[in-house]
Formats: structure tokens, sequence, C-alpha cells
């Protein structure tokens, strides 16, 4: 087959259904730039997982003497030492736990001003308000249940706190968002293939003529089918190369320079540009071998061989 | 070359078949005339030569092979020893003349030397000489016809299948292509006809093969054309 004959084929494919083209690398652009974009936001979610797990604490909170008025769990009155010690063993006794640290009152009212020293209410507590507390820290962050099962209730313990709780929340609300785009993805995707398979089919059926002809004279399936295959095969990689470069930009955008989220929100680490790179090749891929795909298996249907 | 045994065609959604159990044999060289009314089964015949349609019953031998047992993808293969030529011509209007023939032996894979030397051949062949960069447009129905046939035979097929060639053309028009037709079965190319013209059936007096409602009804060494409007 001579690659200069096909080529010029593919040309006038392309600039006849221009319009069509046009839609089918838009959309097809649009379609990988969400798959790519939450695949990023996956790879972010696990990045920060394992950034923030690391550094969560489960707290038992001690009752002190204005808990055993207020709190229903401390109704027995403050935390005793024999109590402190009792709960120190047996948590070091246990093992799914790393470590115990235990955080007086003072050091608890320290805390507290370190973190919200200009704030009105703070200038009214004293320490003796503050609560002590044993902060631990688990081998494996999701046996959490293990040491609220063994410690609340019990007495001079006031509550038994997760902090991972609170970042699940966090997480369970950007794996959400991952799951829209996801699905706003698949949405884009169908509506690609569909505009391919009718691309196909409008420039199989307006060059009916030709494909007829060399029927006649015996030309290969493959050889009737490449030029179709091929318009849908370079009209899906531009759209990748789109995607790509949105992905890339975004990137640049929205973490680096422009939002410039690693300056604002330096508590998260951000994903760097070789979990970046490394979904490019895949979505290039995408672009290529889906449209050729969807056009072979439309041309079965509308360009009989 | 070509040989049906009991063929029967019947289309899905069609209480009649279009062939009803015909039986018969072309021998390699034969000059073959198909008649009969619309609908009595003509283009079916040559779809089933062409390997466009299969047979329902019965088995369709061209060029020694059946064609029940030739896969999909081996069709091409076959096509490329026929030719080809139907009443429309079905030339690319936007090729020339030499494209057009050209173009039977690119989308086959020749190569371009071969190209450039057997395309003004087989031109000349056709009474096309000089007329090579003409677009189709351009020539009188009789011409766009030659160069059809011309495109038909630049592979040099072991068999031409003509779909009433001269069903567009005057009578003073098809008598040249029926010569022209008449030159490529000298060479010894075996040429199966179907047409409605009594004139040229009459004068030629070939071999005529006629069908009714899907059956073979005759079949007649130098036989005229006989069917009544």
């Amino acid at each position: 087959m001579r690659a200069q004959f096909v080529l010029s084929e593919i040309g006038v494919g392309l600039r006849r259904n221009l319009t069509m083209t046009f839609a089918v690398v838009v959309s097809v652009a649009l379609s990988l730039a969400l798959f790519g974009g939450s695949l990023l936001m996956n790879d972010q979610v696990n990045t920060m997982k394992g950034y923030w797990y690391d550094k969560v604490n489960i707290s038992i909170f001690l009752c002190n003497k204005s808990d055993a008025e207020s709190d229903p769990n401390c109704a027995r009155g403050a935390v005793t030492d024999d109590q402190k010690g009792q709960i120190k063993t047996d948590l070091e006794k246990m093992p799914a736990v790393d470590s115990v640290t235990y955080e007086s009152q003072d050091e608890a009212y320290k805390h507290y001003k370190e973190q919200f020293g200009d704030s009105p209410l703070a200038s009214s507590l004293t320490p003796d308000q503050m609560q002590e507390s044993y902060r631990i820290k688990l081998k494996d962050p999701e046996k959490y249940q293990v040491i609220a099962t063994a410690f609340d209730g019990r007495d001079g313990v006031q509550s038994v706190q997760d902090q991972k709780g609170t970042l699940d929340n966090l997480f369970g609300l950007l794996e959400g968002m991952n799951i829209a785009a996801l699905a706003m993805m698949a949405l884009m995707l169908v509506v690609a293939l569909m505009l391919i398979v009718n691309t196909v089919r409008v420039s199989a059926f307006s060059r009916r003529r030709e494909t007829g002809i060399m029927r006649l004279v015996g030309a290969s399936g493959f050889y009737i089918q490449t030029p179709f295959i091929m318009e849908a095969a370079v009209a899906g990689l531009i759209g990748g190369i789109l995607a790509c470069g949105f992905l890339v930009v975004g990137r640049y955008f929205i973490i680096d320079h422009g939002l410039a989220l690693s300056e604002k929100l330096n508590l998260i680490n951000f994903i760097g540009w070789d979990a970046v790179l490394t979904k490019l090749p895949l979505i290039l891929a995408t672009s290529l071998l889906m449209p050729a795909l969807a056009a072979f298996f439309a041309l079965r249907k509308y360009l009989k061989v | 070359m070509i040989r049906f045994d009991n063929v029967s065609k019947a289309y899905p959604k069609q209480n009649r078949p279009a062939l009803r159990d015909v039986t018969l044999e072309v021998e390699k060289g034969e000059f073959v005339f198909l008649v009969g009314s619309s609908g009595s089964g003509k283009s079916t015949f040559l779809r089933l030569i062409l390997r466009e349609e299969r047979a329902s019953h019965g088995q369709v031998h061209v060029l020694g092979k059946d064609l029940a047992r030739v896969s999909n993808w081996k069709v091409p293969q076959i096509r490329r020893q026929l030719g080809t030529v139907f009443q429309d011509f079905r030339l690319l209007p936007n090729k020339t003349v030499a494209e057009n023939v050209a173009f039977a032996q690119e989308v086959i894979g020749k190569s371009r030397g071969e190209i450039r030397k057997s395309v003004p051949q087989v031109l000349d062949l056709v009474g096309l000489g000089g007329k090579e960069e003409r677009m189709p447009g351009e020539l009188s129905g009789g011409e766009q016809q030659r160069v059809a046939i011309a495109r038909a035979f630049v592979n040099r097929p072991k068999l031409l299948i003509c779909d009433e060639p001269t069903g567009n053309l005057d009578p003073q028009t098809s008598v040249g292509i029926m010569k022209l037709l008449d030159r490529i079965n000298r060479t010894g190319t075996t040429v199966v006809m179907a047409t409605h013209d009594q004139n040229i059936v009459d004068q030629m007096r070939k071999r005529v093969i006629e069908l009714e409602k899907g059956r073979l009804v005759r079949d007649q060494a130098r036989g005229v054309y006989g069917y009544q409007h």
C-alpha cells in the first residue's frame, strides 16, 4: 500500500468533515482531560492520606473537675492518678498501639495558646479548664475501633476521639468529587464515541462511490477501511494532545502559579510533575486507540466490504 | 470458469426466491448473454458470481473455487481476477481518465512503474489514446463506458462481468462497445453480459442464457434474444 495515497485520503476526509472533526477533537480532549484530572486527583488524595495518616492520633480525653459537673460521661468525678496509670498500662499492652504520649493540662494549655493565641476565648482560659489526654499512635490507623471499644465509657475517660474521622470526611469529599469527575468523563466519552461513529458513517456515505469501486476492483478490506480508521485516530490523537496540554497547564496554574495552592496551603504536599507526566502516555494511547476501535466497529456496520 | 450446481437464492422477507435450482457451466473463453425481464434473477446471478451474495442452496464455482468456502477476507483475491462493467459506468468524477484506470491498480498495490506502463496501453486498446487527462464529465457516455471497460480490463482479468453495459447508450455507440467487448473476448477473456438489448444479442449470435422468474428456461448456443417485451 502506498503511504502517500493513504495520507492524502485521510487529509481529504478530515477536511471534508471539518465541523464533525472539530466536535470529535473537542469531546475527546474534554473527556480525556477529565480522565487525567481524576487520575491525578486520586494520586493527590493518596499522597495526602499517606502524609496525614502518619500524623494522625487517637486522643483519649480524661475528665477534669469541671467535666465532672457538666458531662454525664464524667459523673463519677475527675480522673484519678490510679485510673491514669491503669489506662496507660492497658494501652501499652495492646498490640495495635505503636506509641502513647501523655499530655498534661499545662501542655494542652500551651498548645491551645499556640494555635489560637489571639482569640478572645483563649485569654479567658486557665490551665485547669483544659483536659489531660493520652495521644495514641496506632500501627494501623484503620484500627481505631479497638481503642474506642476498650476505653469509651471507662471511669475517668471523657471521650475517645479519632482525628482520622475528621480527615476521612475530607477525603470522602475529595473522592466524591473524583467519582463525579469520572461520571462526567464516562458521559463525555460516550458522546465522543457517538460522534466518532457518526463521523465515520457520514464519511463512509460521502465516499461510498470510491469504496464501492475499490470493492469492485478487489481492494482488501484493510485497504478500504484504513483511511477511515486513521481519520478517527488522527482526530482522537489531536484531542489527546489537547487533553495533555490541559493537564500540564492545569497543574502549572493550580499548584505552582496563578492559584498557587502550593504557597497558600503549605500543609498539603502536592503531587509532583512526575505524577502528571506518567499519565500523559496513557492519555495519548487512549486517544489514539479508542477512536480507532470505535471507527473499526462503526465500519463493520456502515461500510460493506 | 463458472459453474452453478442447483443454485437457489432466496432473500429474506421475499416469498419467491430470486433464483431457483439453476445449473449451468460457462467455459473459458466463452461469450455469454444473460437475458430475461426485470426481476428474472439476472442481477442476482451476477451478484452470486461476484460473491456479493451467497447462494442459499447449491454451489457456485468461479475460477475453480467454491465460493461458499471462500472466507470473507479472501473475497478481494477473487475479485481481482474478475472485471466488472456497469450500466452507470461508476467512474470517479474528480479523477482524470488515466487516474480512474490507475485507481484499479493502486488499490491492489501495483507499483508506479507498472501503472505507468499499463494504463496508456489499455486506454489505447479501448480507443481512448490521447484522452488520458480528460475528466469523465467531459466525455460522451460511450467514451465513459470505454474508460470503465479499460479499468475493468487493466488488471487482465480472466472473467469480465457486464451488467447492461449498453443500457444508457444509443444503438450506434452500443455497437462500438460490443465490438470492444468482442475484442476483449478474443484475447481469451470470458465475458458474461446481462442485457435487454435485443439487436445486439441477435447480431452477435453468441450463447444465450435466459432466466424467467428465477428459473433457467433457455440455454442456447448461437442464440437470439427471443424474449418478447
